[in-house]
């Protein structure tokens, strides 16, 4: 007996794989010190290029801007969600017609440019002032950043409505089944059983949608509305300094980076109850 | 004058000017697709590799070009371009003058966003694929290389096309955004006749049905591969 724990003692390892400089190893230290020399080039560049003249005149615009573009995505991400409920339940629901239009509209939405969906409301509905004047909406959608609003709450409300359908059918049958057993209505069922196992599944999705807003708002500065995009646009047409984008491109990267993580983080921490 | 007339293709109407718009989108596309495809494959080897380094360079490129706005990216790519080829130039001709290409510059950028979000998509295929399949090649006595051409790259394909055909709906949608630097595609050609007939429902209302019969006519595309791919399954 004490022979066998002996033995345990003196057991033969594999040495450790020979850490050498195969090929894999050497390429991937030359594409890292690539990407460190790009960036000890940009941080000279922003040294070499750096203007407090023109940062004390345009930081305050990009503030703005920065403000602009988080309100749009802000206000579009709520009403999409309050619009995405309905679309939903039509999308789920057995009614043919409602199943037909629901689909129409998430089929068009997702299919079709965000670009373009903008041009269609902020130019197109100008073709139809008169009848808009006679409605008492045309104040509306005389403003850019409203109808950047209108554009971007239908579409992103067809691409929330098709996550939450997605999250809700991720739930299985078992759970009505069981919550119907209880004696628990059909409401009670999908808010205290449904919900809160689907939006857990819905978060990650949820949360690259806000990621896709942010990125796809760049757009309205195309519509004339002074968002980040639309201030850094100005901004270079008056200067010509490239530094402009560079500026705006750091925005953007640390907006969405800080955005994953925190989805990643409330992820680790809404499904604790699942970790074994 | 009617919208029949307007969208006609005769001298009055502006369908031909729209349908080479058509043509300049499709191309754009489908000149971009293999080029991501191609840099997003070997950035996925690069993000599944055992190395370190490799994976940490794969990890930083996904990482910008999937947070910047594909509209930022563009104009990186055509200002960023311009201006450094400039400098450049100006070392051996003081006053030269370049002017990107604005198919090229689009081609690049889209590519360039492409070929992060396709990488994902095939490292989550390469997940996918069991790790008995590489011993499997390489007891059969094929080269790391023949493994993955022969073994790995068919079943990859299979695996990835959903994630892929994804990624090409995104791509057509996204070469609307290059028309803002100049490109005459279906965004800007429909633009231009809004602008001239102030006929601006009509046409950008046309744009939006153009890309949807291009999202449909994509989705039997790839209905059509993908049913011709699962036939090995059936085989088996």
């Amino acid at each position: 007996m004490s022979g066998a724990t002996g033995n345990v003692a003196v057991v033969d390892r594999p040495p450790p794989a020979a850490r050498g400089w195969p090929r894999a190893r050497i390429v991937g230290t030359i594409l890292v010190g690539l990407w460190a020399l790009v960036g000890i080039g940009l941080v000279v560049y922003m040294i070499y290029a750096w203007n407090p003249e023109l940062f004390a005149r345009y930081a305050p615009s990009y503030l703005s801007g920065l403000w602009i573009t988080l309100k749009l995505v802000g206000i579009s991400i709520v009403i999409g969600a309050i619009l995405s409920v309905p679309i939903a339940y039509a999308r789920m629901s057995k009614n043919r017609l409602l199943n037909a239009l629901s689909y129409g509209y998430v089929y068009f939405f997702r299919g079709t440019p965000l670009i373009a969906q903008t041009f269609l409301i902020y130019y197109g509905l100008g073709s139809f002032r008169p009848q808009l004047e006679a409605v008492g909406l045309w104040w509306f959608f005389r403003d850019a950043f409203n109808c950047g609003v209108f554009a971007f709450s239908l579409n992103t409300a067809a691409y929330q409505a098709e996550i939450l359908r997605g999250a809700i059918q991720s739930v299985g049958r078992g759970q009505w089944e069981g919550a119907s057993a209880l004696g628990l209505s059909k409401m009670q069922t999908l808010w205290k059983v449904i919900l809160p196992q689907a939006l857990i599944v819905a978060l990650r999705p949820y949360g690259n949608e806000i990621i896709l807003m942010i990125k796809g708002s760049a757009i309205v500065a195309i519509i004339t509305v002074y968002d980040l995009m639309g201030e850094t646009r100005r901004a270079y047409s008056r200067s010509f300094d490239f530094q402009t984008y560079i500026w705006a491109a750091l925005i953007y990267l640390s907006m969405v980076e800080i955005l994953r993580n925190a989805i990643e983080w409330i992820e680790k921490a809404i499904t604790v109850h699942l970790k074994r | 004058m009617d919208a029949w007339t307007l969208l006609s293709f005769g001298p009055e109407g502006w369908g031909d000017d729209i349908a080479r718009g058509v043509l300049v989108t499709i191309s754009l596309a489908l000149a971009t697709l293999p080029i991501g495809l191609f840099i997003g494959f070997f950035i996925a080897i690069a993000k599944k590799s055992p190395e370190p380094s490799l994976r940490l360079a794969g990890n930083i490129y996904t990482t910008i070009f999937r947070g910047l706005p594909e509209l930022l990216t563009l104009f990186l790519v055509y200002f960023g371009v311009q201006i450094g080829l400039q400098q450049v130039m100006r070392l051996f001709n003081p006053d030269a003058s370049i002017e990107i290409n604005s198919f090229v510059a689009g081609m690049v950028a889209l590519a360039v966003v492409l070929s992060s979000y396709s990488s994902e998509v095939f490292l989550s295929a390469f997940r996918a694929i069991p790790n008995g399949q590489y011993e499997g090649g390489y007891a059969v006595g094929l080269s790391n290389s023949q493994t993955m051409r022969l073994v790995i790259f068919p079943q990859l394909i299979r695996i990835a096309l959903p994630g892929l055909s994804n990624l090409w709906l995104i791509l057509l949608k996204d070469t609307a955004l290059v028309s803002v630097i100049g490109l005459a595609d279906i965004l800007r050609q429909t633009g231009i006749a809004a602008r001239v007939t102030k006929q601006a429902f009509l046409f950008f209302g046309t744009a939006c049905l153009i890309y949807l019969v291009l999202a449909i006519l994509s989705s039997f595309a790839f209905s059509a591969i993908e049913r011709w791919a699962g036939k090995a399954e059936l085989h088996r």
